[in-house]
């Protein structure tokens, strides 16, 4: 093959996944930036001349903006409760699995996955009638121990634990297979040194398992803890933010922004407040996990 | 970790049965409720199983909604997702095995692209492809979700394990670049296909956000767009809502099922070293 082939032929198979990539994400990353700092909208998008440069006011009025406000206290919330209560519950299934047969491991774990490849259109569907006041089995199920009717979708307060216990439900398979991976690939010898030494239970959990995978559980917490953060779908489907913001996360903030009321440029800023918050909590997260290897 | 008390294995199952038993619970009762008639779905009490089963919830969604359109824009989207995950091989199969000027500046564009959030493009992507008079069309809804960069990233990571001189072999026996990529590169790499194949399949099949912000005639929906619009319309009509939702949640669910194999041996990070 002569040297021209050889030199045109890796730029064959890049190149189509690259422009396309290019054209649909660098590009737009760029943009975002430069729109961030102008009054962009829907005037704006007819007639590019006609759109300004402000400055860091998309910025100033973030912080100024009750809506935004509300949406970061929302958000703190759904990370604070959801981090925790994901990652812990992801690895008390995994831990269970790893103590049953093979057969019940199996078929168990397969169960705890389906929702995750489960469309959250359907989720909300299902949930929305489960979650119904009225007609909802929920709410049947407590009416059977005398428990009045939940609000579960209409109190700014329950509405957001409501969306927490659909967001776990939904997103602990992946978690618990990371962890099922790690606990299994543990050495059995381990554990029959520790119970030579007369270890119990709770020794060989916290003095093995939990420092045997460490790593993954580091990769969970910052995975999840991204994932919460740009937390959008749920109330995007279940509440549309509502009722009253309660609901409402950034992500979801800057999506009403963009396509609700067309302020492209006050969305876009918004949506870099978004990705410095991500930089920050992942970068202590690593920082943290630095510290602790030391 | 074993814990050999019997007692506690018992009780470890149960609690695992009782929780299993909770998770399965929204599907259990989606596809009951989908079999039951208008006026016994609103019923309180609720029946558990269906008095009268009916599948007339799932010919309406044809007869009378428009889920044959949805359906058949959904697998279009499918089938342009394989393509895109071919493009996503070509590109970490040419990162991975080729060495050529500007690769590291390349590569970095796709990592950075990987990193950001994506509500950080959704705004811009859609300008630009009203910039390009794509909106409301059905490239429109497939073009930017198409190449995904994790994807390339971890394909690039798997051709790392394929041998060069194997390659360099094919080169000195006459076999040309493609023929090399078709024929040895794509049945080695299978493993990571196979996971890459139904995670697409999944994806593509779920793709919601998307198709609803480029899409505006009925035309061009897709089933998740459709199925939002059925719940938006039919607000009280639960037995309709819940075929719906069936319709898209259980050919996915027997996929996975069916390859959860391959899916569920992909997880392990314990293998990933720091």
């Amino acid at each position: 093959m002569n040297s021209f082939k050889m030199k045109i032929t890796p730029f064959l198979f890049i190149l189509p996944a690259v422009i396309l990539l290019t054209i649909f994400t660098f590009l737009p990353i760029i943009i975002s930036l430069v729109i961030s700092f102008t009054d962009m909208d829907l005037v704006g998008l007819g007639n590019l001349s006609s759109v300004q440069f402000v400055g860091v006011e998309n910025f100033v009025r973030l912080f100024q903006d009750e809506v935004f406000l509300q949406s970061m206290g929302n958000t703190f919330f759904y990370v604070v409760i959801g981090v925790p209560l994901a990652v812990s519950t992801s690895f008390i299934i995994a831990l269970a699995l790893s103590n049953v047969s093979n057969w019940m491991s199996n078929t168990f774990r397969v169960i705890f996955y389906m929702p995750s490849i489960t469309n959250i259109v359907a989720i909300a569907v299902v949930w929305g009638f489960l979650y119904n006041e009225e007609y909802g089995l929920f709410n049947y199920i407590l009416s059977l121990v005398n428990i009045d009717a939940v609000p579960w979708l209409n109190d700014i307060l329950i509405a957001k634990i409501s969306l927490i216990i659909l967001a776990v439900w939904k997103s602990n398979g992946v978690s618990m297979l990371i962890f099922l991976a790690a606990i299994q690939s543990i050495p059995k010898t381990y554990y029959e040194a520790a119970e030579i030494d007369g270890a119990n239970w709770w020794h060989k959990l916290t003095k093995i398992t939990i420092p045997s995978v460490s790593f993954a559980t580091f990769f969970v917490i910052v995975t999840t803890l991204i994932g919460w953060l740009q937390f959008f779908e749920e109330p995007f489907v279940m509440t549309e933010g509502g009722p009253l913001n309660g609901t409402n996360s950034i992500a979801l903030f800057i999506y009403q922004e963009g396509f609700q009321y067309n302020e492209f440029g006050y969305g876009a800023a918004a949506s870099f407040v978004l990705f410095v918050i991500v930089i920050i909590a992942t970068a202590i997260q690593f920082k943290l996990r630095k510290k602790e290897n030391l | 970790m074993r814990i050999r008390n019997r007692y506690s294995r018992i009780i470890i199952n149960a609690l695992l049965i009782i929780s299993g038993f909770l998770v399965a619970l929204p599907f259990i009762w989606m596809l009951l409720s989908s079999l039951k008639t208008d006026r016994e779905v609103l019923q309180i009490p609720p029946t558990i199983f269906p008095e009268n089963p009916t599948f007339q919830h799932f010919v309406d969604l044809f007869l009378n909604l428009d889920f044959g359109t949805y359906l058949m824009n959904t697998l279009i989207i499918v089938f342009f997702s394989m393509i895109g995950l071919l493009l996503n091989t070509m590109a970490g199969y040419g990162f991975g095995k080729y060495n050529f000027k500007g690769k590291e500046i390349v590569f970095a564009v796709v990592l950075i692209t990987m990193m950001i959030p994506g509500q950080v493009t959704m705004i811009p992507t859609y300008l630009v492809l009203n910039q390009m008079g794509l909106t409301n069309t059905m490239p429109g809804i497939i073009l930017p979700g198409l190449i995904v960069a994790f994807n390339i990233f971890l394909i690039r990571q798997f051709m790392h394990t394929i041998p060069d001189g194997l390659i360099e072999a094919a080169r000195l026996d006459g076999a040309g670049e493609f023929y090399i990529f078709f024929k040895l590169i794509i049945p080695l790499s299978k493993p990571i296909l196979a996971v890459q194949v139904i995670l697409t399949f999944i994806a593509s099949w779920n793709s919601f956000i998307w198709p609803l912000i480029v899409a505006n005639d009925d035309g061009l929906y897709t089933l998740s767009v459709g199925l939002s619009l059925l719940q938006d319309q039919n607000v009280t009509n639960y037995g309709l809502q819940m075929a719906g939702a069936a319709f898209m949640v259980v050919p996915i669910l027997v996929v996975f099922i069916i390859f959860q194999k391959y899916v569920i041996e992909g997880f392990n990070v314990g293998g990933m070293k720091e």
